[in-house]
């Protein structure tokens, strides 16, 4: 077994990484500033939903025009995690103020972290074969290459005419941030010199999603949609699923410098590692180890983080296993139930209470949502809390009110999945 | 089906295969890939929606007949003689 890594793995690690554009759909906004405006103003992207089979239930709901970037004959031949993705990339691209007609395109790489696909393309074409008696022969020829796990990074090239390398990661609902590390990593190892790096989910058009997380106990309800994402609140009923994408242009600072960009932040820190305890409950020694590792590749100690973008979905399990590994890393013992942060002026938040849980794109998603806030110190809180539960109540929760701190330096971002699938990243102001 | 009707029937199809296509101007007896955006697996939805809509089965070896409209409506006349409209 090899046990020190080889002596050029330290000088990859030191080419610094950096965001130069968002583009993105969420439930509430589709790009970065309305998106910032509707965190900042508290508005929920969450409402009735009905899908087949499971019936009236509640989602988020991306609203995006598909015929910006796409032809119908393009929506209509591809998926719709392709829609999300190709408009997502083209708005990261145009944001980053890149000259997209002159760059060569063989060098941009394209990584897009998924929960799932696959799911709705194949029930859908499940309930159009049911009208026929399941004859397989009106089995529709598009299925492989909607389904394939390739296909909404492989939707982007198409659009887009990118001959560099496309691929997604399966990462549960780590995903958002597996794309982004992917990103920086394919960079670092010069096998491109763009990288599309995020996430993406077509989550709420399959009713599995949705029927299996009710029979796990754990999809949301609520007669008031935007009060139904409630993580740290006593009364949290599950998850909310929500569709959403979210892309960034990550480059080489070097080549991000020369030409002037715009610079959102600096990838400085992440960490991807496994549980290897359970398929759906979360390990909150792991998810701290995860954390640490980050904080350890960033070169950064616990209270030099100034805001913690909390993953919790809503769960009992799943918000309070996190808030343990959070309090393990970022908090000094006090003897009291809360104790007090290492660095006293650490903001947390939650997206998830105002759009849901985005699945693959939660990850890119939320860190995007914060980025902002490099410029104007303000965190945005977790919404819907109205009974905070005492296992959540971590020193720094920002709660339904905006709070304007001291400068915001760092940006620490988690993102946990199913099968325990951990993910951490770490953005440093520049 | 007359052969006005299968016509109609082919406009229909490609009307949902190739929406951003305007297919006023078509010519019966120009080859479609001619006169509009169409490639292999825009043929098969066009093998496929016929099976759907009339059970009608083209064999592989007669794709090549779907060229044009004018070999397409004169291809599938004998096969949709007795469907309804």
């Amino acid at each position: 077994m090899i046990s020190t890594p080889p002596s050029h793995a330290s000088s990859l690690r030191n080419t610094r990484i950096v965001i130069t554009g968002v583009g993105l759909t969420s439930p509430n906004g589709n790009n970065l500033a309305d998106y910032r405006k509707s965190l900042l103003k508290g508005e929920s992207g969450v409402g009735h939903y009905h899908i087949r089979y499971v019936g009236d239930t509640l989602a988020g709901e991306c609203d995006f025009d598909e015929l910006k970037y796409q032809r119908r004959r393009e929506v209509r031949r591809g998926t719709r995690a392709g829609s999300v993705a190709i408009y997502s990339a083209q708005e990261a691209v145009a944001d980053a103020e890149i000259d997209w007609k002159s760059i060569d395109r063989s060098r941009v790489g394209v990584y897009v972290g998924v929960t799932e696909h696959g799911n709705v393309e194949t029930e859908n074409e499940i309930y159009e074969i049911k009208g026929y008696d399941y004859d397989t022969s009106v089995w529709t020829h598009h299925h492989n290459p909607r389904t394939v796990a390739n296909n909404p990074a492989g939707e982007i090239t198409l659009n887009m005419g990118i001959t560099g390398p496309h691929y997604t990661m399966g990462a549960a609902c780590a995903a958002g941030n597996a794309g982004l590390i992917q990103g920086a990593q394919m960079l670092q190892l010069g096998e491109c010199d763009l990288a599309l790096a995020g996430g993406v989910s077509e989550s709420i058009h399959t009713f599995g999603i949705f029927a299996g997380f009710a029979s796990q106990g754990a999809l949301a309800t609520h007669e008031d949609p935007a009060r139904a994402s409630r993580p740290f609140d006593l009364d949290r009923s599950g998850i909310v699923v929500a569709e959403g994408g979210c892309l960034f242009t990550l480059e080489r600072y070097s080549d991000a410098a020369a030409r002037g960009a715009k610079i959102y932040g600096e990838l400085v820190g992440y960490a991807m590692n496994s549980d290897a305890s359970d398929f759906v409950l979360p390990n909150p020694v792991e998810q701290a180890r995860c954390m640490r590792m980050a904080l350890e590749r960033a070169e950064l100690r616990p209270d030099q983080i100034d805001l913690i973008s909390t993953h919790s979905t809503a769960t009992p399990s799943g918000d309070i296993q996190e808030c343990i590994a959070i309090r393990e890393v970022f908090c000094n013992s006090s003897g009291d139930s809360k104790g007090t942060s290492a660095n006293p002026d650490l903001m947390i938040n939650n997206t998830k209470s105002y759009i849901g849980h985005t699945m693959g794109a939660a990850g890119a998603l939320e860190l995007a949502g914060n980025l902002p806030s490099f410029d104007d110190g303000i965190c945005h809180p977790t919404i819907n809390v109205d009974q905070l539960d005492p296992q959540c109540d971590l020193p720094g929760l920002v709660l339904n009110e905006p709070r304007k701190g001291k400068a915001i330096r760092t940006i620490l971002n988690n993102s946990f999945g199913m099968l325990g699938i951990n993910s951490v990243v770490i953005i440093k102001k520049i | 089906m007359t052969s006005a009707e299968i016509k109609q029937e082919i406009l229909d199809i490609l009307h949902d295969i190739a929406p951003d296509e305007d297919l006023s101007g078509l010519t019966d007896e120009v080859n479609f890939r001619d006169q509009i955006e169409l490639d292999s697996m825009d043929f098969l939805d066009i093998v496929m929606e016929l099976r759907k809509r009339h059970r009608i089965q083209i064999p592989e070896e007669d794709y090549e007949q779907l060229a044009s409209m004018q070999s397409t409506v004169t291809f599938l006349e004998p096969l949709m003689k007795d469907v309804k409209v």
